[in-house]
């Protein structure tokens, strides 16, 4: 896919979730916004996987660490072919497969998640198993700001680039909002580049809503050679709906019929 | 019996090549035998347990089986929720190794006293929990434990631990081993402490008391026919554990008898509350809970 078709697929992904927080009256319908181009560069034009083979070998692997995104991770994977699009409709429904934080039983997920900090020890764990075997494929690991928090994710930061893990790619959504307020103001995580850099990984700072910025980050060779990459994308929460965007309330509000049908028509008309 | 347990991981990774170990740097003059002979198989990840065991379930869901080697606590409870959801809710194939379970570390202190362990590991899913009491027993568990393909965790002692069994003594996952046959009352041990069951059984003796001893080497899932034949058999039962006696060995064998409505005489000699921050050796601090046979005795 190029920038145009990617655009396309990320609208669709932001119109899936808004559709299926508002029928579950689910929350974080901000932070799934934020990763919309994200997951529709990295499904539509980075990641080698096959939707008709989820457990092939050679894939490379995804893992979302921010499970609470669930919703756009799971528009993503139906839009991609790895199950119908009208499994969507039950989100969060009883007895359904789509649980509110991402499962791996759903075709196409690599870990269950939801408890924050556990994504990137597995991906650097995968990421070990690919340089061990010599296999060419990757692992990605996308996290929220708020999640930085955790210590885990610096042990595994501090791990991946002592063993060299070249293969390994951590992205961080940093829309600046986490659970209580701004990552500013409840952990301020900056200079997030320069921490990186200090651990020994190669960095991208990026806008992540610019998909040419996105594809060319994900599928380029490491900066910093034989090392990790961390790419930082800058993204809004909420992002392409007006009213959602910057405003922590929408990490656990839902749209009701009247704002769902507002956001459908913005995202529609948008860009 | 550390040292024996890696020997036998070695000669198995070597043979699977499938399988790997990681270490949270520990096991200094122990796992220098498997690094040597199989570097890519190995990994010391550093100090960080919780990226270990996120790093471990990472392998496995790639292909791999991986043992995770650390002191007491630290592969268990400072990791204990990447075990609960990224290994054991995943059911992948790690093996937990843990060295100087319960009070083998007694003089390093209440950091260093593992008594938790078996009764938290057991309640984690999928997972299967050894506590082996000796050399022999930890070499036989070792490869079924990895030949299961599911999480597991195996408790070890640390080193100089006597051999208990007959060298030719069977020990099967899931399976309780009879080493004293006696009619009054049975002393039914988990772990090392299999030996002052023993002791007290000749103690008993020479009081006319005559007492069976079973070895648990499986602490999850319990043999369960193994607890009611127990019951059956003597009119008092006697647990032994180095673990608290809160959710441990003893509590699940009485469960295990209350549920199926035997009611023996029952008693469970372990750790309580009393030993937190006592300084000493491991022998002393069980010292300090009172003969076992005196334990026993009373129950009659």
């Amino acid at each position: 896919m190029n920038a145009t078709d990617t655009t396309a697929l990320a609208r669709r992904l932001r119109q899936h979730a808004l559709r299926m927080t508002h029928r579950a009256r689910a929350s974080h319908i901000g932070s799934c916004l934020s990763i919309a181009d994200l997951l529709a560069v990295l499904y539509g034009a980075v990641l080698r996987v096959d939707s008709q083979q989820p457990d092939w070998p050679e894939r490379d692997r995804l893992i979302i660490s921010k499970g609470h995104a669930a919703a756009i991770v799971y528009a993503a994977l139906a839009e991609s072919g790895f199950f119908p699009i009208a499994d969507l409709d039950f989100y969060s429904a009883d007895g359904g497969p789509l649980s509110g934080h991402v499962t791996k039983t759903v075709p196409g997920v690599e870990l269950s998640t939801g408890s924050l900090g556990h994504g990137l020890p597995v991906a650097a764990g995968m990421a070990l198993a690919a340089e061990r075997a010599g296999a060419k494929w990757r692992s990605f690991c996308v996290l929220s700001d708020g999640e930085m928090d955790e210590g885990s994710n610096w042990e595994a930061i501090q791990f991946a680039q002592h063993f060299r893990l070249s293969n390994l790619i951590a992205i961080v959504d940093y829309n600046k909002i986490q659970s209580f307020g701004s990552v500013a103001e409840i952990s301020d995580l900056h200079p997030l580049a320069e921490k990186f850099r200090a651990f020994n990984w190669g960095v991208h700072e990026i806008d992540g809503h610019d998909h040419d910025a996105l594809a060319a980050a994900l599928a380029g060779p490491p900066p910093l050679a034989g090392r990790p990459t961390a790419i930082i994308a800058h993204t809004i929460k909420g992002k392409g709906v007006s009213f959602m965007e910057g405003r922590l309330a929408w990490h656990y509000s839902s749209p009701d019929a009247a704002q769902l049908e507002s956001a459908l028509a913005e995202i529609e008309a948008g860009e | 019996m550390r040292t024996e347990t890696i020997d036998v991981l070695t000669d198995y990774a070597r043979a699977n090549p499938d399988v790997m170990l990681l270490t949270a740097d520990l096991g200094y003059s122990v796992l220098e035998r498997f690094a040597e002979a199989l570097p890519a198989q190995y990994a010391n990840v550093g100090v960080c347990e919780q990226a270990m065991a996120g790093i471990a379930a990472g392998l496995a869901l790639s292909g791999r089986r991986v043992a995770l080697y650390s002191i007491a606590n630290f592969p268990t409870l400072r990791c204990l929720e990447q075990l609960r959801n990224d290994v054991c809710h995943h059911n992948l194939p790690v093996t937990v190794i843990a060295v100087g379970g319960g009070l083998a570390y007694g003089a390093q202190g209440y950091t260093h006293h593992g008594v938790e362990d078996l009764g938290i590991m057991s309640m984690l899913p999928n997972m299967a929990v050894a506590c082996p009491a000796d050399p022999h027993e930890a070499m036989a568990l070792l490869p079924q434990l990895l030949e299961r393909r599911r999480p597991s965790y195996l408790r070890l002692g640390r080193a100089g631990e006597p051999i208990l069994h007959r060298s030719d003594a069977e020990i099967t996952l899931g399976r309780a081993v009879w080493l004293r046959r006696g009619a009054d009352i049975a002393l039914l041990a988990t772990g090392p402490i299999l030996g002052r069951a023993l002791r007290a059984a000749d103690a008993l003796a020479s009081r006319g008391i005559s007492a069976s001893v079973a070895s648990f080497p499986t602490f999850s899932p319990l043999d369960a026919s193994a607890v009611h034949e127990t019951a059956q058999r003597h009119r008092a039962i006697l647990t032994l554990e180095e673990h608290m006696v809160e959710g441990g060995f003893g509590s699940r064998v009485a469960e295990t008898l209350l549920m199926a409505g035997l009611a023996p005489r029952f008693g469970k000699f372990g750790v309580t509350d009393a030993l937190r921050g006592r300084i000493g050796g491991q022998s002393w601090l069980l010292d300090t809970l009172g003969a076992v046979e005196d334990h026993a005795q009373a129950l009659l």
